[in-house]
């Protein structure tokens, strides 16, 4: 079937069975790869994306349910502080887990510009890291909180 | 220089098998050793920009192929920065002295009033139109290394020791940067049905109830006991793979039981019993003290299922990995395949971060066992995230039982080390198999038990022996003739069970003794090194004011020297119990010779802390039926975001001492000082990891 949807600002329409996960849909019908397999099974949170303003798994969620409606992935993040801060701060050591981090990163920010320290350890507790970049990753998150800040005051 | 060339060099003479000057102005460095996320590959590129003088932007650095980069074996046990560096050190420093020389003698001058910069060389400060680019020719480029170059001086260096930032980083948090993101033209994707153990066969499986399951188009290879489902589209394969364990009926499958996963199954098994170190003495001469500690077997648990692709056209096979040595992995492919070394190419591709021997290499080789078969084509085989946890290889459930013999006032006199573990590592080139390769037809005999040598830094053997200075000190390792399950290299092998033995025991010894843990640390320890780290650490965490504990708030120290050869590192952690651990501070002091890049040290540092914290309060592989059965994250939990520590690292500044890798250095220590704040908490001493919440309510029960 076609499904029609919104990712990164740009409307699509996939032929694909409904019950395809928006996770391949992402990677190999559109061929965005930012949003990553790690279990298929809602608890590692390698695929996170944010559909309408949301951080939600796209590993095993229908891409039916997500016709009609705005799904941003971390291709769309190149011009966000999020990108640049991870850079700065070198938040990752692999870096597998990372751009799925970045979009609950996304998706807290766009709701709350000063996150506390532990508002952004409980956004994440959706995500596991193998490597043990995690203070990175947090550090990362204040930096780029900071950065809007500044950018909304100046 | 005195020592001998670096086994990289051996192994690979020619200058132009590492650098090449390309005609865009570029440099073009290639070295063996990989990026497994330890940021090898930027600091071995500042080596070499250093000792060159050529800025850092102009290197292209080509790692892991079989091609076009030299073999230097695997990349493992903090030995990229170790070995490689130290090789591409003196290859450059080779090179530029070479160019420098000849130049000389044609502008009529001395060496040594030759300067470079930006890989242009200026005579007093003068350009002479002369570079690396247009100065250096074939006959540079096909010597041999003689190794005899001096390096600069570190106390010049302008780029190593500065924390420049990643190449590799910005693809992987913008979008494709992974092997999983490799698209090939007549990409095929392929799931592989999975043999459940060795020598089981398959007896029948139902095609069509799969096909059923899978809706949509795929072919079935099956090659002996080996099926994979192989399709365009990724969703049709994978819903086949997780429909045909369900369908398909396997004879002769290993039966396994919970007590397998224990590290003491070990000790009811056959071993092949080695000793190192001081005879026994004929009588203990004194007070005997003995504790046994175990870790159980733990998983790698990358965060990505592992991933292969291999493309088979006109007689050669090229295959992507993110094996940690594309050299060995070439090796098993061609005995495997009936294939010649010179008909395959494998090319590295970055996985995720695994810290040892997962499935990278077997599902390379399932991706060229399809690839036989479907000529022309790309196969890309990707694991599924619960044939990553069932089939990778584990570390090694690993036993530790130490003996001391304490004189009248306390003081070991004669020390023990007793070891019972399965093999640390079952890479091919210590005997052990490729998975795929035992269900292929004419499958490989059962793995041999084996164990990297001493000379190799030991595996069950590894940190084994203290440092400390008693005077009489031995091993006796049990090394098991057979695995429940594969078992390989993860972090530092047999480092981690036997430091949180050792460091534990020591523990323990001191306050039988009624002395201080540091202090009874320092009075046993005449390395100096060591010393300052253990005083650096406990003055940062204000070990003096620990108090006498037993409030459910603990404190604890340890340390190792990694491999009682490499980088040493100091850690104490400060910990609270509530039913379970949570470890809420801890403090690193690390010790790895020249720092090449500060920032990757204490990424590897911290990261190897976080990882240990990890497997010592949570992680074990369960064992049950045809093998592993903690198969997701909720039957093999790893820390969670709410539970990391805040850490505070301080690295010694040792530019005049060789460089160390720092991957390894503070996992032991790290889940010692766990074991040892837990007993200074709560009073119990928790002897077998992980330290769970049942474990702990059982000792406190027991206590
Ligand atoms: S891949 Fe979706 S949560 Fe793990
Ligand atoms: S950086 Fe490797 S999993 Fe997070």
């Amino acid at each position: 079937m076609s499904i029609e949807l919104t990712v990164n600002g740009q409307t699509v329409s996939v032929q694909a069975a409904g019950d395809t996960p928006l996770l391949d849909v992402l990677r190999n019908h559109l061929e965005l790869k930012g949003s990553r397999y790690g279990c298929g099974l809602e608890q590692c949170g390698s695929c996170m994306v944010v559909i309408d303003g949301k951080a939600e798994y796209s590993c095993a969620k229908d891409v039916s349910t997500v016709a009609g409606r705005r799904v941003e992935t971390v291709e769309s993040l190149l011009d966000h502080p999020l990108h640049q801060a991870f850079l700065d701060e070198q938040a990752g050591q692999c870096a597998y887990c990372v751009s799925g981090i970045m979009m609950t990163a996304k998706a807290l920010l766009d709701a709350n510009k000063s996150p506390t320290r532990d508002q952004i350890v409980a956004a994440l507790d959706s995500h596991l890291c193998r490597c043990g970049a995690h203070p990175r990753i947090i550090r990362a998150i204040e930096r780029a909180a900071n950065v809007l800040r500044e950018g909304a005051r100046s | 220089m005195s020592e001998t060339l670096p086994l990289s060099i051996q192994n690979n003479r020619r200058m132009e098998k590492w650098l090449r000057f390309q005609a865009d102005r570029t440099v073009k460095l290639a070295v063996g050793k990989v990026e497994i996320g330890q940021a090898v590959l930027i600091a071995l590129t500042q080596i070499a920009a250093e000792e060159l003088d050529i800025a850092l932007d102009r290197f292209v650095t080509i790692s892991g192929d079989t091609a076009d980069a030299p073999d230097e074996g695997s990349t493992s046990s903090s030995q990229s920065i170790e070995m490689s560096g130290r090789s591409v050190r003196l290859i450059t420093a080779e090179f530029r002295a070479r160019v420098i020389d000849r130049l000389a003698r044609r502008l009529n001058c001395s060496p040594s009033d030759i300067s470079v910069e930006d890989g242009a060389f200026l005579l007093d400060d003068e350009p002479t139109g002369h570079d690396y680019w247009n100065f250096s020719g074939d006959e540079d480029f096909a010597a041999d290394i003689s190794g005899t170059a001096q390096p600069k001086d570190p106390s010049t260096y302008k780029i190593v020791g500065k924390p420049i930032p990643r190449q590799d980083l910005k693809a992987k948090i913008s979008g494709a940067g992974f092997i999983h993101d490799i698209v090939r033209p007549d990409m095929l994707h392929a799931r592989v049905l999975r043999q459940p153990s060795r020598e089981a066969t398959l007896a029948s499986y139902d095609e069509a109830a799969i096909r059923r399951a899978a809706r949509g188009e795929f072919q079935v290879v099956r090659v002996g006991n080996f099926v994979a489902f192989v399709g365009a589209d990724e969703t049709t394969v994978q819903r086949a793979a997780v429909a045909a364990p369900n369908h398909a009926v396997w004879k002769n499958v290993r039966q396994l039981t919970p007590a397998h996963q224990e590290a003491a199954w070990y000790a009811t098994q056959p071993s092949d019993d080695r000793f190192v170190g001081d005879p026994v003495p004929e009588t203990d001469a004194g007070e005997v003290v003995t504790a046994t500690y175990s870790r159980p077997f733990v998983a790698h648990a990358a965060m990505a299922p592992s991933c292969g692709l291999a493309e088979w056209r006109d007689g050669h096979l090229q295959v992507w990995s993110h094996t940690q040595g594309v050299y060995p992995l070439r090796n098993s492919l061609a005995e495997i395949l009936g294939l010649t070394r010179e008909q395959i190419v494998v090319r590295h591709a970055h996985g995720a971060g695994c810290y040892g021997h997962n499935g990278a290499d077997d599902a390379a080789v399932d991706a060229a066992v399809i690839a036989m078969q479907i000529p022309d084509r790309c196969i890309r085989v990707q694991w599924r995230r619960e044939e990553e946890f069932a089939f990778e290889p584990v570390g090694t459930a690993h036993m530790t039982r130490l003996k001391a013999v304490l004189d009248a006032s306390g003081n070991p006199i004669d020390w023990t080390c007793e070891v019972w573990a399965g093999s640390h590592v079952q890479r091919p080139i210590y005997g052990g198999n490729m998975l795929t390769h035992e269900a292929l037809p004419n499958p490989p005999p059962a793995p041999k038990p084996n164990d990297p040598p001493e000379a190799a830094g030991g595996g069950g053997t590894r940190n084994g022996t203290p440092l400390y200075d008693f005077p009489k000190k031995r091993i006796v390792h049990h090394l098991s003739l057979t695995t429940p399950v594969r078992t390989s290299s993860l972090r530092g092998l047999g480092a981690l069970p036997n430091v949180y033995a050792l460091e534990c025991f020591v523990d323990e010894l001191a306050e039988k003794a009624g002395v201080d843990p540091v202090a009874w640390r320092l009075a046993h320890l005449s390395d100096p090194r060591a010393r300052y780290l253990i005083e650096n650490v406990a003055k940062r965490c204000n070990w003096a004011d620990r108090g006498p504990g037993g409030n459910g708030k603990g404190m604890g120290i340890a340390w190792s020297r990694y491999k009682n050869r490499a980088a040493y590192a100091a850690v104490a952690v400060e910990i609270e119990v509530d039913q379970e651990i949570r470890v809420r501070k801890a403090w690193i002091a690390a010790d790895a010779g020249l720092v090449i890049n500060p920032d990757g040290a204490a990424n590897q540092l911290e990261g190897g802390l976080i990882h240990a914290v990890s497997m010592t309060l949570k992680e074990q592989v369960k064992i049950d039926g045809a093998g592993i059965a903690s198969l997701d994250w909720s039957t093999y939990p790893i820390l969670k975001f709410s539970e990391i520590p805040e850490i505070f690292t301080e690295i010694v500044h040792a530019p005049n001492q060789p460089t160390l890798g720092m991957g390894e250095c503070t996992f032991g220590p790290t889940a010692a000082a766990i074991g040892n704040a837990m007993k200074h908490a709560l009073g119990v001493r928790i002897r077998d990891m992980p330290l769970t919440r049942e474990r702990i309510a059982a000792a406190l029960l027991g206590g």
